[in-house]
Formats: C-alpha cells, sequence, structure tokens
C-alpha cells in the first residue's frame, strides 16, 4: 500500500519537471522570437506612414521642406554591396576552396584561427582601417572605401561557409572526376563547386545581408551624401547612415523618414533571408 | 587541350623481355604468354608507417578479367588503386617498386597522373553519378572536360557507352533526365557508361556491385564479362562466388601480400598454397 503511493507520488512529481521543463522551453522560445516580432511591429507603426512612392524615387528635401525620399541612399547601399561583393566574394569563395580543397593541416588550423578572428573584430575597425589604408591614401571619402571596408568584413564569413558546404560534397564525386582523367582545378571547379553551387550562393547572400545594415564602417570611408553619387571615388550615401543621421537629427519630419528607412532596410534584409532559405531547403533536399 | 579521340594510343612493344618476378613462391606459369597490362615489381605501399602492400609481384594479363580477393583490410583496394595512381589522393602515401602499364613506369618522375588516370579507368563500389548532372551529361563529362567540342563525336559516343553499358535501352528517352534519378543498379551502369566513355584502356573496378541486389549484380557480372572483348579489366571483390563466376585470373591477397595468382579454375579448384584453400574453403576470413 505505502509503496503504491509511493510510486503515484513520484509519477506525479515526474509530470510537474516535465511539465515545468515544457514551460521554460516555451517562454525561451518566445524571447526568441519576441524581439523579431517587436521590431517588425515598431518599425511598420512608425515607418510605414512614411514610405511612399517619393521616399524611394527622391533625393532628401532641405530641412523644414516637407517630403522627399531617400532613392540616392538607396542606391547607394546597392552600389556598396556591388562594391563589397567585388572584394568579398573571389576571395572568401576561392580562400573556402583552399581551405577545403588545398591546405595542409596545419596551415588550415591557422588560416582557420585568423578567418574567426576576424570574424569577431568589431566592424568600425574596419572602417578605421580602411580610413587609414585609403581614404587617407587618396585624400578623401569615397564609395570605394566604404565597399572595400564592407567587403573586408564578407571575407571571412564567406570563407568559412564555403568551406563547409565543399566539405559537404562526398569525396566520392572527387575520385570519380580524377578517375575520368578530369584534372584537379577541372574537378574542383565543374563538379565539386557545382554540386555545392547553392550553398556557395547561400554564404554570399547570407554575408551581403550581414553587410547591408552595417553602419559603422561606412561612418569614415563612404562617409554619407545628400544628393546622387556620380562618380564613385566621392563620398555615396547608404541607407544605414541615412538612417543614423536623420535618427540623431531634431526634426520630426526626419525623425519619420529614419522610421521609413529603418523598414526598408529591414524587409530587404528579411527578403535576402527568404531567399537563402528557399536555396537551402532545395540543396539539403538534392545533394545531402 | 587534347581532344580525347586522339588520347595516347595504345603503346605496343613488339619485344617484352619476360616479366621479373620477385617472389619465388607466385605462382604465374599459366599466364598468357602475350605481355602483360601491368607488370608490378615488388610494390609496397605505405600510409604513413603503416605498411598497406608488401612486396607484390604480380603481371596481370591484357584484355582479361582478374579479380583480387582477399579478407577484409588485406590491401585490395590499395592495390588496384595504385594501378591508376588514385590511392595518391590519401595523404603521407608512399611507394616503394615499379608498376609498369604497357611497358611504362606510371611512377616514373615524368609522368603525369592525369594521363594515367584518363587511360585507365576506374568504377567505385558506391555508384556516384553526379547530382548535378543529366545521364547524358554524366556519360560526357571526361570528354567535354578534356576539351572535345564535336557534337557529332559526343553524340556517337554517347549511344555507344550507354550501348556498352547495357543501359541504351533502358534510358534512351531520359537522357535529359538526372542521373540520380535511375535506380542503384542502373546508376552503377551509368557510371561504367561514364568510364568507358572516355575510352580507357584499362578498366579498375572496386566492388563494383557489392551494394547492388542479385539480379543488378548479374547484369554488372554480365557487362564484365563482354567488357573483357576490349578491356583489361581488373576487379576487386570481397564475393567469392562472383570471383569464381566472373573472372579468368585470380590473386589472393593476404595481410598486404600476393599468396596465390593464377587462373581462377586452379586457384578454386587446386590451389598451391594452403592458405588460398583455407580462404577459399571458408575456413578464415
Amino acid at each position: 500500500m505505502k509503496s503504491k503511493r509511493r510510486l503515484r507520488n513520484n509519477h506525479l512529481w515526474r509530470r510537474t519537471k516535465s511539465a515545468l521543463a515544457s514551460i521554460v522551453a516555451f517562454v525561451c522560445a518566445l524571447l526568441v522570437i519576441a524581439p523579431l516580432a517587436l521590431v517588425l511591429f515598431h518599425l511598420l507603426r512608425s515607418g510605414a506612414s512614411a514610405v511612399n512612392w517619393s521616399f524611394f524615387t527622391e533625393l532628401p528635401k532641405p530641412v523644414g521642406v516637407a517630403g522627399g525620399g531617400m532613392a540616392n541612399a538607396i542606391a547607394g547601399s546597392f552600389e556598396l554591396l556591388g562594391l563589397a561583393a567585388v572584394v568579398g566574394v573571389p576571395v572568401g569563395v576561392f580562400g573556402g576552396v583552399y581551405l577545403a580543397e588545398y591546405g595542409t593541416v596545419r596551415g588550415n588550423w591557422l588560416l582557420r584561427f585568423v578567418a574567426d578572428v576576424l570574424n569577431g573584430v568589431p566592424s568600425i575597425i574596419w572602417g578605421v582601417v580602411v580610413y587609414g589604408l585609403v581614404v587617407l591614401c587618396f585624400k578623401g571619402f569615397s564609395a570605394y572605401a566604404g565597399g572595400l571596408a564592407l567587403g573586408f568584413i564578407m571575407i571571412p564569413l564567406i570563407m568559412r561557409t564555403t568551406e563547409e558546404v565543399l566539405l559537404l560534397v562526398p569525396a566520392g564525386y572527387r575520385e570519380a572526376s580524377l578517375a575520368l582523367g578530369i584534372s584537379r582545378w577541372k574537378t574542383i571547379v565543374h563538379i565539386v563547386m557545382k554540386t555545392a553551387l547553392k550553398g556557395i550562393v547561400t554564404a554570399v547572400l547570407l554575408a551581403l545581408a550581414r553587410v547591408a545594415g552595417e553602419t559603422a564602417p561606412l561612418l569614415f570611408t563612404a562617409f554619407g551624401n545628400r544628393f546622387w553619387n556620380h562618380n564613385l571615388s566621392e563620398p555615396i550615401a547608404a541607407l544605414p547612415l541615412q538612417i543614423f543621421s536623420y535618427a540623431i537629427s531634431p526634426y520630426d519630419d526626419w525623425h519619420r523618414q529614419a522610421w521609413a528607412g529603418a523598414l526598408v532596410l529591414v524587409v530587404m534584409i528579411f527578403l535576402i533571408n527568404l531567399v537563402v532559405r528557399f536555396l537551402t531547403r532545395e540543396r539539403i533536399a538534392k545533394v545531402l | 587541350m587534347e581532344s580525347a579521340a586522339t588520347i595516347d594510343p595504345p603503346m605496343i612493344s613488339p619485344v617484352s623481355p619476360p616479366p621479373q618476378r620477385g617472389t619465388s613462391h607466385v605462382q604465374t606459369s599459366e599466364v598468357a604468354s602475350e605481355r602483360p597490362a601491368f607488370e608490378v615489381e615488388r610494390l609496397s605501399i605505405f600510409y604513413g608507417d603503416k605498411k598497406a602492400i608488401d612486396d607484390v609481384s604480380v603481371g596481370i594479363p591484357s584484355k582479361k578479367i582478374t579479380a583480387i580477393i582477399g579478407p577484409s583490410g588485406c590491401g585490395k583496394s590499395s592495390f588496384l588503386r595504385s594501378l591508376n595512381r588514385m590511392h595518391e589522393l590519401v595523404p603521407n602515401t608512399r611507394i616503394e617498386g615499379k608498376v609498369l602499364f604497357a611497358g611504362e613506369d606510371i611512377y616514373a618522375p615524368h609522368v603525369d597522373p592525369v594521363v594515367i588516370r584518363r587511360r585507365i579507368g576506374m568504377v567505385f563500389q558506391k555508384s556516384n553519378p553526379f547530382p548535378t548532372m543529366s545521364i547524358a551529361e554524366n556519360v560526357l563529362v571526361g570528354l567535354k572536360l578534356n576539351g572535345v567540342r564535336d557534337r557529332a563525336f559526343l553524340r556517337e559516343r554517347l549511344e555507344q557507352s550507354l550501348r556498352m553499358a547495357a543501359l541504351w535501352d533502358e534510358v534512351k528517352d531520359d537522357l535529359h533526365k538526372p542521373g540520380v534519378s535511375l535506380s542503384g543498379g542502373q546508376q552503377q551502369r551509368l557510371c561504367i557508361a561514364r568510364a568507358i566513355a572516355v575510352e580507357p584502356e584499362v578498366l579498375l573496378m572496386d566492388e563494383p556491385a557489392s551494394a547492388l541486389d542479385p539480379i543488378a549484380t548479374a547484369k554488372i557480372e554480365e557487362l564484365i564479362h563482354e567488357l573483357s572483348a576490349n578491356y583489361t579489366v581488373v576487379i576487386v571483390t570481397h564475393n567469392m562466388q562472383q570471383a569464381g563466376r566472373c573472372s579468368d585470373y585470380t590473386a589472393f591477397l593476404y595481410l598486404g601480400r600476393l599468396i596465390e595468382f593464377g587462373s581462377t579454375t586452379k586457384i578454386f579448384s587446386n590451389p598451391t598454397e594452403r592458405k588460398t584453400e583455407d580462404y577459399i574453403t571458408g575456413r578464415f576470413g
């Protein structure tokens, strides 16, 4: 009789523990999702009213004049991303190829360590580095300098992800290709990289999404510009910079525009991530 | 970029000295008098400090099927891979001795392993059609990546290779479909078609049927038999019935050493070595 009760008590206690664990896990999951929901909600409430056609097509208006937009900043952000990709994609992808296909054990250890350290370097440091390397040398802020700073941030990100997706390609494909008398280089480009192409594109897109919102590295490289940029060796506007300068201004109208800019930026990054999701789903279904 | 149509013609050496055999206990007297495709002389293979193959000397006859049997870990695959230098993909590999292919040392310093592998093709245990390519692209990839552009020639090689691999009738209407959409046995025949499309002189097969069901295995064995009319075939198998069924010659490897080499009939009915007999009759391994 006694033992039976103890058994039931144990059962109750176990169920309580299980319920507690579920609740803790559920609350933590909510805490993960809540910030995203809050940010989106707040951005929509404060920014949606200022997002209109002229926001995408017009230049900023002078202080006191209502209306205007951030067309130059949106275009500038894309130009900067393009420049960053020119630097970051080839170096990052082929660095990843080296790690996965060529490197020696010790060399790879060093390279991975360096890449991981670089991944952790605060982005403003990149701005300072490029300021010293480029801006001072050429005596002026420029789109090139901004693109270079963003590209530097992309390199280690792309390199590590590319390495990982290349290592996912089964060794059997490399062997099959080499056994056909196909050279190592062609095997890597036409067989291994082609098999992992979606993964590599994903790596590039994630890196682009990451640097699209960077402000600090642009502060003393791209600098910002209230007008269209007609020459990449001149300062250029970028969405994050524009948001920054509008948000710290004392004008209500500019605050609204900053909210709108933030909304547009977040939606852009959100869309990139959606594309990545779509690509990786395909990749997992097909290759793995 | 050389076109595959002109890839190294088979080297014919009219005067062939009798191959030197290093170890005396190896029975090779029955091997045909024609010059062997491979003359392996005192070959040892090391992975780091580990010796995978120990002082093996053997002549592998041309245009015949030679089976390599032996218990797991005896060095069968290492030996096979050393015949087209595929084992070099493993870091820290080293060989001693010589492998002559058509009289030429494939490990000579000036020899490019890429060229060797173009002449000596390989089929693997696990079928591995390239997942990004269609059936046709899989067959033709070796030619295309070696610079063959002639469309008529490619089309002809496509059909010819698939016919030789006994796959043409099954896939001729689906050539654009992904290679990985085929069944396991078909995929393995696709890999054979891909290997013979580059017109090698030798096919090395590393347990090509061990992942297949009995019907697909029978098809592959029949195919191997047909291929031996034109190719030297070396097949590694852990299935002794398979070696008995489909090979002309058999080599028995044990702990990295070649215990016995001879005609399959002799090895299976009247082996010289006690160890061979024990293995064949299933007393160990």
